[in-house]
């Protein structure tokens, strides 16, 4: 996910100059982008030490936090958008972190492992879990404790009231507005409140 | 390679008004420098220290063979913050009993020794010395002040005094205040000393006098607050120095006691009761939302610079929650912010020992002060301060 091409596309969903809080920003590799490339400030909430020590050396402001305790740290409104690029899976609190999302940032832009792409659909009709490139892990060992699709996250965005702004999938690199459910294996969304 | 420290002592004539409202003059602070200001004096970093610290962070004194720097971990070449590339202050504070102007000295308007007269000084009067120590040193701007728990206040306060005299602060296992439980092990500290009847109301020097007994018991509260119970239970246990129960109350028996009363009998050689009182009351009285009805993201809207914070999660004397409720006030302020909690089983203790991890995150936050546009144009070394020295 951190692959120069779909870094480019996520970040265009980034309006030019936006205050960004990125939850889960990994080695910080977004948000440096979004600094440089596109006049952004903000923020990016860690868990793993590795990735906290990246951030600090690309200069990047990271805040070590576990997600699972929620945002209480920040105040309605005080981010422009909130990015939750390849974080959603691993919450255990996914539906409340959406909820948080939207209260916290003005715009949501969420990222994750689309189960229903076509290579894990034929894997279950085979009988196993699947395990490709995308979800490179056996059913056992997995961290990505929230498994949904595309079409899930429009239902549960509905449920929250959300008002979708834009949804496509991403695949290679490349964005699937066609049958993403199916032909993609990273579903894109871009939200705010209803 | 090795440091070597020089102490310096600098003396200023000029009263210093205190926030108690009394002011003193004729005072000196002790400190010392590593490394090189650099031409356009702006790699020069601020140490504070904390309780019973003192100027000496680092590096050996000519013909000493072990460094007893308080920050040898932290600080020297090559070292996290290195003094191959920043100009390094470690500075003694006021009241302390290493060197600068404290209660054991002479009161330049009474000719007697300050005893119990030494006035309650804060950590914004620490502070407001610091601060003319800067200027005899020529330093206008610092690139960053650095502090861990006592210290780590001072560096938090350095951004609300001097917002504009410093780029960065890293504020080290510390918090915006004591909680309650804090202020109360600080007071049974403090009662251990006055209650010693060698204390003599302070002025226990005329009398030749040292009431060690109370420095002892105020020694082993402190200790226990900076250790975790984990780490306790890993190096004492239940152990027993003689291998069977004795049935005393009066002898030692646990290893535990043993090594409590090793570090009482040790602070008590070195450390000033008077010094030890106002020191904890420093950190009583540090509040910086006092002004601000207690709402810290107010009180902190007056900072400047880029922060670093740094916490372990087993320090329970300064908890991570503390520094996050510091994070969270810098946050609702926009400033740039970056924080750490480091998983370390030492408690408070911990941001004094070598942890991996805690030492990285402070050693790339350097870097980065290092790379920025400010220090990266002059490397040329000019007039350097008398006795500065690599």
């Amino acid at each position: 996910m951190t692959d120069r091409a779909t870094l480019k596309i996520i970040a265009d969903l980034v309006p030019q100059g936006s205050r960004v809080l990125d939850l889960g920003c990994g080695d910080g590799a977004l948000l440096d982008f979004l600094q440089r490339e596109r006049g952004c400030s903000g923020y990016g909430i860690e868990i793993a030490d590795e990735n906290v020590l990246a951030c600090v050396k690309r200069g990047v402001n990271v805040i070590q936090l576990n997600l699972d305790q929620g945002l209480k740290i920040f105040e309605d409104d005080s981010f422009d958008v909130i990015l939750q690029i390849d974080t959603l899976q691993h919450l255990r609190n996914a539906e409340t972190m959406l909820r948080e999302t939207a209260r916290v940032g003005k715009l949501g832009i969420v990222a994750f492992p689309n189960f229903a792409h076509w290579p894990n659909r034929l894997s279950i009709v085979r009988g196993r879990m699947p395990v490709t490139k995308r979800l490179p892990y056996q059913w056992y060992d997995t961290p990505n404790i929230r498994v949904g699709t595309f079409k899930d996250f429009e239902v549960l965005a509905t449920r929250n009231r959300l008002s979708i702004l834009d949804a496509f999938g991403l695949q290679d690199g490349e964005v699937r507005r066609v049958l993403p459910n199916l032909t993609a294996s990273t579903a894109v969304f871009k939200f705010e409140r209803g | 390679m090795t440091l070597i420290a020089h102490p310096q002592a600098m003396q200023f004539d000029a009263p210093l008004p205190l926030q108690s409202g009394a002011q003193i003059r004729g005072y000196s602070l002790a400190y010392e420098t590593y490394g090189t200001l650099n031409a356009d004096r702006s790699n020069a970093v601020l140490i504070c220290h904390a309780l019973n610290a003192s100027h000496h962070v680092a590096g050996v004194y000519p013909g000493q063979e072990r460094s007893e720097g308080w920050w040898d971990t932290m600080i020297g070449p090559g070292k996290p913050v290195d003094t191959d590339r920043f100009f390094v202050i470690g500075v003694n504070n006021l009241g302390s009993c290493f060197g600068s102007t404290g209660p054991m000295h002479v009161n330049p308007d009474t000719g007697r020794v300050y005893g119990a007269d030494f006035p309650v000084v804060t950590v914004e009067d620490w502070v407001n010395a610091q601060a003319r120590l800067l200027d005899g040193l020529g330093i206008e701007q610092l690139a960053a002040v650095m502090g861990g728990s006592l210290g780590g206040m001072q560096a938090l306060s350095w951004t609300l005094q001097y917002p504009q005299r410093l780029r960065h602060a890293v504020v080290v296992a510390s918090a915006p205040n004591l909680t309650a439980e804090n202020i109360a092990f600080n007071e049974v500290a403090r009662r251990a000393i006055v209650t010693d009847p060698d204390f003599h109301g302070g002025n226990f020097y005329e009398h030749g006098v040292v009431p060690k007994r109370g420095l002892r018991i105020a020694r082993m509260v402190g200790h226990i607050t900076y250790l975790s119970d984990d780490v306790m239970n890993e190096k004492f246990g239940r152990q027993l120095r003689n291998g069977l129960l004795a049935y005393t109350t009066q002898d030692i028996e646990f290893q535990i006691e043993s090594y409590l009363r090793y570090q009482g009998d040790k602070f008590s050689d070195y450390f000033d009761a008077n010094t030890y009182l106002l020191i904890t009351r420093a950190l009583d009285y540090f509040d910086p939302a006092i002004r601000t009805e207690g709402n810290l993201t107010k009180a902190l809207a007056a900072a400047r610079a880029k922060f670093l914070l740094v916490s372990f999660t087993t320090d329970w004397r300064f908890s991570p929650g503390r520094s996050r409720e510091m994070v969270k006030a810098l946050l609702d302020n926009h400033r740039d912010v970056s924080y750490a909690e480091i998983d370390a089983p030492h408690g408070h203790d911990a941001f004094l020992l070598e942890d991996p991890q805690y030492l990285a995150v402070v050693r790339a936050y350097f870097e980065r002060i290092a790379s920025e546009p400010a220090m990266t144009d002059a490397p040329v070394v000019r007039d350097l301060p008398a006795g500065a020295v690599l």
